[in-house]
């Protein structure tokens, strides 16, 4: 099969598709229902896409990580071609997408700046994304279940957990972090899978909570952004669940209860 | 002063600036990429209202600065917080001068903070003490993503950075407000990491460290700092907009600092010329935790003096008049936190 056929068979859902698997690490979100992705084109050879963020001086690691992690995406589909990512109108433009057109790599492409790979910072954010995926699940469990208080989430498993997007989302980030998804694990862990004794469990869940506001609020901060800076680009983003912005009106029935 | 249905309020701005970004100022495109940045969170936070032209939010000058900082006398004092953005501007970012000339004409209104690059090694300890001498220096701002030369960042917990937090405790130069911008250096880890916050406040008890945007995006990374470290204070400079776009989310901001820092340990700002503080001021008295959201205690009119200008004038020995002076709150539940329940500081 000739490259010229096969780029006729790839169209930009494909690509689309293939970029829904970049996650923004800092927000826990596909690039392509943020509003990341900004052009997709078809050339002779290939496919070119550009990328946008909500600011000029985003983070410049998060930004490469989303940026690189999009070529990879769009090289493994099969009969590609050349792809071009590039990433547009970042303070550091210029050093990304030199460093992705010419395949150098984190440490080539920053250089002295860059020490030995990104590997941690991503670990560090799956460990919030875990957090807070854990602090949904059970506060929607808390809601759902006037019988528990807040201090019985220690005892938690993961098959008490309604199978919805809640748990599913939960599952998919203790796999990332290797935890065990069996229905009898605790729900209630930190990032190494350790439960906490019943006395800490609410301080725990608490603290999973700050993570989560933190995260939240950052998506919207930055779908916002984005769309002041690229007007139209709204229609681009997904929704994020506005489930998880509260109320909390029945966990704090129960957490009252528990306290009186 | 502001007054609303009886009652009064004494406000403290801990957080303006007097800025140059017209284009003659900038030196190059970063320069304009920083400003529009600004513009953006100004567009996208503020209410149609309040919103300005694109020219008019390059520079202001010292008198519509004073128009707008101390409109209606709602604003009894005001702190100038200049970041100096060498590499990005002519004359710097923040106004010195002018800056400078408007504290000197108006001492009861306006104290003026300077800043220090820890990168400016010996040559720089000598600046720091000049300005503490000239400026009568209580506090600093410093923005820890400021570039210079090949660095695009430094950390608070750099030996060069002792050597200033030595020199300030020495001059006197107790209030320190650190802005977390994104820290290039090293790119290998999270640009606004807050943990340099906590390591520098451990060493230096003495000295009070005002996390700007009360850590956001890291809020809960600074909530937990903040709850171990009873000299890390939290700054609403950005946070204070959502009142107004996302009064959800402000509440859950303002509910967690409670929460976890207590109400004496939290500074407004109106971070001007982002915001103006007039509309902020009076969005916040009318403020209250959506009655949904029980999870947090409804806000009380004293929190409220105490974050709108109590906090700050007490950091900064700003006179307030008797009558509405407060007793400091209990210790809040989380904190300080105690060695044995150091397990949670894992979470």
């Amino acid at each position: 099969m000739s490259t010229a056929i096969a780029l006729l068979a790839l169209t930009e859902h494909d690509v689309m598709r293939a970029l829904d698997a970049v996650i923004d690490p800092e927000l826990d979100e596909p690039i392509t229902d943020l509003g990341f992705v900004r052009s997709v084109r078809f050339t002779d050879v290939g496919v070119e896409v550009h990328l946008r963020l909500p600011t000029s001086f985003c983070a410049p690691n998060f930004a490469y990580l989303m940026a690189s992690d999009a070529k990879d995406a769009l090289t493994a589909l099969p009969e590609i071609g050349t792809v071009i990512v590039e990433l547009d109108d970042h303070h550091d433009s210029g050093i990304i997408n030199a460093g992705l057109a010419s395949d150098a790599g984190y440490r080539g492409t920053f250089r002295h700046e860059a020490e030995s790979d990104l590997e941690e910072l991503r670990a560090v954010f799956q460990r919030k994304a875990h957090t807070a995926a854990m602090e949904r699940a059970l506060t929607a469990l808390l809601r759902s279940r006037s019988d528990l208080l807040e201090a019985d989430v220690a005892g938690v498993t993961l098959g008490d957990l309604p199978d919805d997007g809640a748990k599913e989302a939960l599952l998919r980030r203790r796999e990332t972090l290797g935890l065990d998804i069996r229905a009898d694990s605790l729900v209630l862990v930190d990032d190494l899978g350790v439960p906490y004794p019943a006395a800490s469990a609410a301080l725990a869940l608490r603290r999973a909570r700050s993570t989560r506001i933190s995260i939240d609020g950052n998506a919207h901060f930055c779908r916002g952004l984005l769309a002041t800076r690229y007007p139209g680009s709204e229609d681009d983003q997904a929704p994020r669940a506005e489930e998880t912005f509260f109320p909390l009106t029945d966990l704090i029935r129960t957490t009252r209860r528990s306290v009186a | 002063m502001y007054q609303k249905d009886g009652e009064s309020f004494f406000i403290v701005d801990a957080h303006v600036a007097l800025w140059d970004a017209r284009p003659e100022n900038q030196r190059n495109i970063h320069g304009k990429q920083f400003i529009d940045c600004f513009y953006d969170y100004h567009a996208n936070l503020s209410p149609e209202s309040e919103k300005w032209s694109y020219e008019e939010y390059l520079y202001q000058g010292g008198e519509r600065f004073m128009r707008d900082v101390f409109a209606d006398d709602i604003v009894d004092h005001a702190i100038f917080q200049p970041a100096a953005l060498g590499e990005f501007y002519v004359n710097g970012f923040g106004q010195t001068e002018e800056a400078w000339a408007l504290t000197q004409a108006n001492p009861d209104k306006l104290t003026y903070n300077h800043n220090f690059d820890p990168r400016n090694g010996e040559a720089g300890l000598d600046q720091l003490r000049a300005d503490a001498e000239r400026f009568n220096l209580k506090g600093v701002k410093l923005y820890t993503a400021e570039w210079h030369g090949d660095s695009r960042g430094w950390k608070l917990d750099d030996p060069w950075a002792y050597r200033y937090f030595e020199l300030c405790r020495e001059l006197g130069i107790t209030n320190i407000h650190v802005h977390k911008g994104p820290t290039i250096r090293p790119l290998d880890r999270d640009a606004f990491d807050v943990a340099d916050v906590d390591h520098a406040a451990t060493d230096f008890t003495d000295l009070n460290f005002v996390v700007e945007h009360v850590g956001l995006p890291r809020l809960e990374d600074f909530c937990w700092i903040a709850t171990q470290e009873p000299n890390v204070h939290g700054g609403l400079a950005v946070a204070m907009p959502f009142i107004h776009t996302r009064p959800r989310y402000f509440a859950q901001i303002i509910g967690e600092l409670i929460y976890w820092i207590g109400e004496d340990r939290i500074q407004f700002s109106s971070d001007y010329a982002l915001w103006t503080p007039k509309w902020l001021v009076e969005a916040f008295v009318d403020f209250q935790i959506p009655e949904d959201m029980t999870e947090y205690a409804p806000i009380t009119m004293d929190q409220k003096r105490k974050i709108l200008g109590l906090n700050a004038a007490k950091m900064y020995d700003i006179p307030v008049p008797a009558e509405l002076q407060l007793p400091d709150a209990p210790e809040t539940e989380t904190g300080p936190r105690q060695p044995e329940r150091a397990d949670l500081a894992a979470v």
